[in-house]
């Protein structure tokens, strides 16, 4: 199956669609550092450009994407979720 | 592939890759001279900004220094100078003068604009067909002194465009030349990512200073930058806190050290990647990085900034396939292969490469082909 989504790094929380997915589409994602290639179930459309979570995070809890803190979960995050400013939101502002 | 490099090496040894006649006021007033005189003169180039009058202290002295380096800058081979009166434009000519170039400058009062511009118009087509003349000669990658900063961001600029500027920064340093980034406050969340890339204690120091002034400089406002940074463009293209928008953009850095902070347009004083204490915003960015000595920029964007500078080819790439596809008269190379993965990042720093060659050589960026010029001065705070 042809990649819908990159992660930068293995174990990132999150990865980048490159294409727009609907949602409740399993869709393959591909580790960058790594080659792996990952499997998810979309629970929301993600269109080009963003994020859909790879694991489940507590609200509250650091949102990792480069390796690195991007910011923390204002909401529970399910596999398969979008992740944007609804449910993510800076540590600095 | 294109394997020769070409520029005009300038009376100081420095190489420029354009050859432009600039007609530079010295301040707002003096604008309307100066469209008059590059009317007059086509194929001079006129700098009109917002400028130049009651200025003080530190800000006075960044105006100063902006109009100073960028008639000094390599890519202009001849300048004019019109002001309101005549010590400013003088000071700025004199300092423009310094770098070998032919530099005039003309004062309206008691000309008026008419008068004025006649006479520079009689300098600057000397000065046009004195400039035309000369020839482009064989330099080398480290004369080409490059700077870099993206814009209208999204997530594809941190997994595509901005790795493959990485590639050239670090081609460019390791061949012994210079690179400036900035974007200060853009650096939120990666900020320990440069600390750590810092050469020596002092220019950690320097860079840690420089950060913790800018953010307090908003804080002393009483806000944040929450809205602004990221932008709604920013949003749109799947970014969603400055982190992440940090994160991707100092993807662009290289791997290579920070070997020295600069203030806001100073001339950098060593070879290899310098940090300019900057503003976010592309065309002031830009602006101040063209007024150190920048000739060429590297402009990764995923959302489709269109920005260009006057005296500067600004090189635009996106690996944002929607961008490439909707924007593509603003694109220089399409690096969206990256997201497909049918190539890899050396393969996209090699093509970069290539354009960076092609642009020194005289080929237009798209942004020169359409008329991008936006010159921007930064204002440090209000004018007397």
């Amino acid at each position: 199956m042809e990649h819908s989504f990159l992660i930068h790094h293995a174990g990132d929380l999150v990865g980048v669609a490159v294409k727009d997915i609907p949602a409740d589409q399993e869709v393959v994602g591909v580790e960058m550092d790594t080659g792996d290639v990952v499997k998810v179930v979309t629970r929301a459309p993600v269109l080009l450009g963003h994020k859909v979570a790879l694991a489940e995070i507590n609200k509250g809890d650091d949102v990792i994407k480069y390796g690195k803190r991007i910011g923390h979960a204002t909401e529970p995050i399910k596999v398969g979720d979008h992740v944007h400013t609804h449910n993510l939101r800076s540590a600095r502002w | 592939m294109v394997d020769t490099l070409t520029g005009y090496r300038r009376d100081n040894d420095r190489v420029g890759v354009r050859n432009h006649v600039a007609i530079i006021p010295v301040d707002d007033i003096s604008n309307a001279a100066v469209e008059k005189i590059a009317a007059l003169i086509p194929g001079t180039l006129p700098l009109p900004h917002a400028y130049g009058r009651l200025q003080f202290g530190d800000d006075l002295e960044l105006t100063f220094r902006t109009l100073i380096g960028t008639g000094a800058n390599p890519n202009v081979g001849a300048a004019i100078v019109v002001g309101i009166e005549p010590v400013w434009t003088e000071r700025i000519a004199e300092e423009i003068a310094k770098t070998g170039k032919p530099v005039e400058a003309f004062a309206i009062e008691r000309h008026g604009d008419l008068r004025t511009a006649e006479a520079a118009a009689r300098s600057a087509q000397k000065m046009l067909q004195d400039v035309s003349g000369m020839a482009r000669v064989p330099v080398d990658l480290n004369e080409i002194w490059v700077s870099i900063k993206c814009g209208e961001s999204d997530t594809t600029t941190g997994l595509a465009s901005c790795p493959t500027v990485s590639r050239v920064v670090d081609r460019v340093v390791e061949a012994g030349g210079t690179v400036f980034f900035g974007e200060t406050s853009e650096l939120t969340g990666g900020e320990q990512l440069i600390e750590q890339r810092c050469e020596t204690d002092d220019v950690r120091d320097r860079f840690k200073k420089t950060y913790n002034d800018y953010i307090a400089m908003i804080e002393e406002q009483d806000a944040d930058l929450f809205g602004s940074q990221p932008t709604e463009g920013n949003v749109r293209g799947g970014l969603t806190t400055i982190e992440e928008k940090a994160l991707g953009n100092i993807a662009k850095t290289g791997t290579v050290p920070v070997v020295d902070v600069l203030a806001p347009a100073e001339a950098p004083k060593k070879a290899g990647l310098n940090f300019m204490d900057t503003s976010s915003a592309a065309a002031e960015c830009v602006t101040l990085m063209a007024a150190a000595g920048a000739v060429i920029h590297l402009f990764p964007t995923g959302q489709g900034n269109v920005i260009g500078n006057p005296i500067v080819p600004v090189v635009k790439l996106s690996g944002n396939p929607l961008t490439v596809e909707t924007m593509r008269e603003h694109i220089d190379l399409d690096v969206s292969g990256l997201l497909s993965r049918q190539f890899g990042l050396d393969a996209a720093g090699e093509q970069l490469l290539n354009v960076v060659r092609a642009t020194a050589n005289g080929r237009l960026t798209a942004a020169e082909s359409l008329g991008h010029r936006e010159f921007v001065m930064t204002k440090l705070y209000r004018s007397a």
